[in-house]
């Protein structure tokens, strides 16, 4: 069954001079929530745009379920979209927003209102119907405008930035809800944010853009744990990169790293400069010096209650490194020793 | 896109077929021409089987539409067929119009002869626009929205017919040959460089000057007066604690709702030959009663005091827009306040400056009505192209090229202010909250501020108190005995048997209430249309679409007035002296100031409202009217009450376009000012500023107090 996919056949689009998407491909599975994420610029709400009809390709084609739409304009498109300001319209009760599509695609009045009072009902706001947008807090437009956008019945949902506009607790909140009701009706959704903690906790799969294309694609797991650039180890998670040098590999990896040589159970992709991934939490550090531990000297400590934050200099690069509580912690101006968990770090090519 | 395609091109051939393709004798809405059979009723099919064979062009377009129609099918083709035929079917009809015109009107009915176009071209012709339009949006253009492309398509079709046009006879006028001899460039370059034009004489002190120098002399002075007079006012408005800051704001409104001459009329009151302070002058202090008023210093009072609160308007803006907190950082780095004033302000607030002088400019250089009344033997421009067209001789190659002079005038002040001010951004109002105090002027800046402004402000009190006084006044200077007769003669009721508009002046004034109670929604129409294409839409061309629409701002009344009897007196467009002709001319004279209220109101509407009613699968159409025009209440009420007010001042452009059938209340007045009847002159103008203060006033009530409540909503997200 195609009905729900969103299929992109080296799309791109440019302004004038301005190239704002280089060819791209996707695939998005029907009923699965994927998420394009990337730093401001990188092309994600173009693409977003692309899909909904808001913007036209300047080449390629775009499928959605299967059927070309490429030439046709967002009021006929199978897709809806939550935005990031909300854009509820604030002359009409939150009924009449909800039931605004249905009225304008001429469904019975009776039926409209039902289908809305439902819609509302899945977001949980029965009863906010005849309010004003404006007398609803900011968790509750957004809710609002996810039950405008899905009474239509979408294939697609598009949601551009959901979560920017609240507060940060609302926001995990807000992000489970949404979650779930995806899963509940099995909807395909785009999900466009620059957050990638949001985007770890909501997605199946994540598309991570940069300078208008592809930078990786794959689930959640995949990006964190296999990241193929130090653009994607350092933007998924937080990740000290360390500059290192690849000699020699195979079923092992050696590599260079403060004049030291040491074997990492993984395999590079070819010899050569590379970068090493290390996770914060992965560091340890101590004051001796062990086999395959490196020098660095404290430049920071912050005490913060549940954990201890360092900033570490190594001739490798700066280390930020996140260590339990102790009664005796590092300080600034120690002169320490780091290692890591054996099958901890990654190695990205430079 | 076929669908609508489909339609029109079935509107299109109804149209031909059924309704009347020329001018009808009674105008169209009066329907003799459906019984009528010598009412000219015809079809456009009528007339092609007898004998007028060139309106097949417009047919052959239809037809084939309805082949491309029936026989492509690829989408992508098909538009390019729809495309090709409606472009053929519009080449071909406007070629018809054009070329045959009266060419043989005396010879007989066989000969290449057509009266203007009637309903049924005109709906021929919106229909192949239409379909051209679809065409182009199958094409995948204005991202495939047929109502978009439309829209365009139709703006930028009636900014092609009655601004570019009309402007093109005045360009083809002034090269025209004496004698109607053809045209040529060998009588331009003479005529265009004569002393009557750019004679230097007054300068050297013998003689007059050219009214070229007077029209440009003029116009920088009283830039630069009312610029200075309107700084003045914006300073203490917002600069100082002047307690009576309301009235101050009132005074700013009352010379919009004035006629443009009447400042004039008044003043001839008070230092005209018999005016009040002349005779009071030569009565007391023994001076002679001079004619000073009528020349360059009376038409210049007058358009100070008639510009200054435009001044106003656009400088306190630009005051207010200077943030308080860069004044507050200034006076933390040890500046006085009239350093800051100095050095910081001022260079602030110089665009805005510079557009307030130029405003003032184009204003000047257009007025009409003060040098008119004012004028004497100082000639300008804008009343000489008038004498140009009515004088004795009327010679339509000398207001061609005067116009051409004009015009230029008031383009390069108009691009200098595009070019200059367009790009560059001073204002320093962020989103930020900024709850800062603005510097107070230092003594000295606040009473020559105060100095300035205030007696200006009681002077124009003054004149505005004489608008009533005078129109009681039997005979200014000579009999000032009170009287009702003005009002009486003007606007008498006779109660027998009904009640009978006896006054001389209610034919004008009912015609007026109506040209301008049609021509105002439709001007706020166009103008918010084309606020939306403009706001909310990306389109190629672009650029030179705005700049076409603005253009019209500034092309002076006098100006358009005279491009609208070249170009509307005759086939295939023929409109002199009926009431369109005056509707059209507000519509688009006025179009930029709903333009712009529009572009201002839309920008402070988030996009993204439209384009969530889009992903809603509502269409353009749906959008602006269910999202769109309820969001933009305000701007609407604005641009409906400002054109319905220039409807009813303007005098330049419509006094060369009534007719006996329809007149309107400013040319009455002038011909009455012509004949020196002040008194009826003035009661009428009285009448009329009444008139536009209740309109403004039921208008806010109507569409204001609903719209209010709607605008405390917009509070998005």
């Amino acid at each position: 069954m195609t009905k729900g996919s969103v299929k992109f056949e080296n799309v791109t689009k440019s302004y004038g001079e301005f190239v704002a998407l280089k060819p791209l491909s996707i695939d998005i599975a029907p009923g699965t929530l994927c998420t394009l994420l990337g730093p401001s610029g990188c092309g994600k709400t173009t693409t977003l745009r692309l899909i909904a009809g808001l913007e036209s390709a300047t080449a390629g084609r775009i499928l959605i379920g299967g059927q070309d739409v490429t030439h046709l304009s967002a009021t006929y498109r199978p897709v809806s979209m939550v935005f990031q300001s909300y854009a509820l319209f604030p002359h009409m009760t939150v009924l009449e927003n909800v039931a605004y599509g249905l009225s304008v695609k001429r469904v019975p009045k009776a039926e409209a209102k039902d289908r809305a009072e439902t819609g509302l009902e899945l977001v949980g706001l029965s009863g906010f119907g005849s309010r004003l947008p404006s007398e609803l807090s900011g968790g509750q437009q957004q809710r609002v405008a996810v039950a405008r956008a899905i009474v239509l019945e979408p294939e697609v949902l598009l949601l551009d930035e959901p979560l920017s506009n609240l507060d940060a607790k609302l926001r995990r909140h807000v992000r489970e809800e949404i979650r779930q009701i995806q899963q509940r009706l099995e909807l395909t959704a785009v999900y466009v944010t620059h957050d990638q903690e949001e985007a770890m906790a909501v997605s199946d799969r994540i598309i991570v853009m940069k300078n208008a294309e592809i930078a990786q694609e794959g689930t959640p797991h995949d990006l964190y744990e296999r990241p193929a650039s130090a653009f994607i180890a350092d933007f998924i998670g937080d990740a000290n990169l360390l500059d290192t040098e690849v000699i020699a590999t195979g079923d092992e990896t050696r590599i260079r790293l403060l004049g030291q040589e040491l074997t990492l159970p993984l395999t590079a992709k070819h010899t050569g400069a590379a970068k090493l991934v290390l996770r914060p939490h992965q560091v340890r550090i101590g004051s001796e010096t062990l086999p395959g531990s490196l020098p660095a000297e404290v430049t920071y400590a912050a005490y913060l209650g549940n954990q201890i934050q360092y900033t570490l200099k190594s001739e490798a690069g700066e280390i930020f490194a996140v260590a339990p509580p102790v009664a005796q912690p590092f300080r600034q101006g120690d002169n320490v020793h780091f290692s890591w968990a054996d099958n901890a770090p990654r190695i990205v090519m430079t | 896109m076929t669908r609508t395609a489909a339609i029109w091109l079935f509107v299109g051939l109804a149209g031909y077929v059924f309704l009347p393709w020329y001018m009808t004798p009674h105008g169209f809405w009066s329907f003799g021409w459906v019984i009528d059979p010598q009412g000219g009723g015809e079809s456009g099919l009528y007339h092609l089987l007898s004998g007028r064979f060139w309106l097949v062009g417009p047919l052959l377009g239809i037809l084939a539409g309805f082949a491309v129609l029936g026989i492509i099918k690829p989408p992508i083709a098909r538009s390019r067929g729809f495309i090709i035929t409606a472009t053929a079917g519009l080449a071909l009809m406007i070629a018809q119009g054009l070329l045959i015109k009266n060419a043989g009107r005396a010879a007989a009915e066989v000969s290449l002869w057509q009266p203007g176009m009637g309903a049924g071209a005109f709906v021929v012709a919106l229909s192949l626009l239409f379909v051209l339009t679809s065409g182009i949006s199958g094409l995948g253009k204005g991202r495939g929205d047929a109502f978009i492309t439309s829209l365009i398509g139709l703006i930028v079709a009636l900014v092609a017919v009655f601004v570019f046009y009309p402007m093109s006879f005045i360009l083809v006028q002034a090269f025209a040959l004496k004698g109607g001899q053809g045209y040529g460039i060998s009588e331009f370059l003479p005529r265009f460089f004569d002393d009557t034009v750019w004679s230097l004489a007054c300068l050297m002190g013998s003689g007059y000057c050219g009214a070229a120098v007077n029209s440009l002399v003029l116009g920088l002075s009283t830039a630069l007066g009312t610029t200075v007079m309107g700084l003045a006012f914006a300073l203490v408005f917002t600069r100082t604690a002047f307690p009576a800051k309301p009235f101050l704001r009132i005074l700013s409104i009352l010379p919009i709702i004035t006629p443009p001459f009447v400042i004039g009329l008044v003043l001839i009151l008070l230092f005209g030959r018999s005016g009040t302070i002349t005779v009071y002058l030569s009565d007391f202090l023994g001076t002679e009663k001079t004619r000073w008023l009528y020349g360059f210093w009376g038409v210049w009072l007058a358009q100070m005091l008639s510009f200054t609160p435009i001044a106003f308007l656009v400088l306190i803006g630009v005051v207010e827009g200077v943030s308080p907190s860069i004044e507050e950082a200034s006076q933390t780095l040890d500046a006085t306040a009239w350093q800051t004033f100095h050095r910081v302000s001022l260079p602030l607030m110089r665009p805005g400056l510079a557009n307030a002088f130029l405003l003032g400019f184009i204003e000047s250089v257009a007025d009409f009505g003060n040098p008119l009344v004012l004028g004497g033997n100082f000639n300008v421009l804008s009343t000489e192209i008038y004498y140009a067209i009515v004088g004795t001789v009327a010679d339509p190659a000398k207001a061609g090229i005067l116009s051409i002079t004009l015009l230029s005038m008031t383009l390069v002040a108009f691009l200098a202010q595009r070019k200059w001010l367009g790009k560059k951004n001073y204002a320093t109002v962020t989103g930020k909250a900024d709850n800062g105090q603005n510097a107070a002027l230092n003594p000295g800046m606040k009473w020559a501020c105060y100095a300035l402004a205030l007696p200006w402000a009681a002077f124009t009190l003054v004149l505005y108190g004489l608008i009533l006084l005078g129109s009681f006044v039997k005979l200014w200077g000579y009999d000032h005995t009170l009287t009702l007769e003005h009002y009486t003669r003007a606007f008498g009721m006779v109660f027998r048997n009904g009640v009978h508009f006896v006054g001389s002046a209610w034919d004008s004034y009912f015609t007026t209430l109506t040209i301008a109670a049609i021509s105002a929604p439709l001007t706020a129409l166009v103008g918010l249309l084309t606020a939306y294409l403009l706001v909310r839409q990306k389109f190629a061309g672009k650029d030179a679409f705005e700049f076409s629409t603005m253009l019209s701002f500034a092309i002076p009344g006098t100006v358009i007035g005279v491009a609208y009897v070249m170009a509307f007196n005759f086939p295939p467009i023929e409109l002199t002296g009926t009431a369109i002709i005056l509707i059209l001319v507000f519509v688009f004279r006025n179009m930029p100031v709903g333009l712009r209220g529009g572009i201002a109101a839309m920008s402070q509407l988030d996009k993204s409202l439209d384009e969530a009613s889009i992903m809603l699968g509502a269409n353009s159409a749906t959008t602006l009217r269910r999202v769109i025009l309820p969001l933009l209440g305000p701007a609407i009420l604005a641009a409906i009450t400002y054109s319905f007010v220039r409807a009813i001042t303007s005098v330049s452009a419509v006094i060369f376009l009534v007719s006996a059938r329809h007149n309107m209340a400013t040319a009455f007045i002038v011909g009455r000012v012509e004949n020196n009847e002040y008194g009826i002159a003035i009661a009428y103008s009285a009448v009329l500023i009444v008139t536009m203060l209740v309109a403004i006033l039921l208008l806010q009530a109507l569409i204001g107090r609903r719209t209010l409540r709607r605008t405390d909503r917009v509070q998005t997200a």
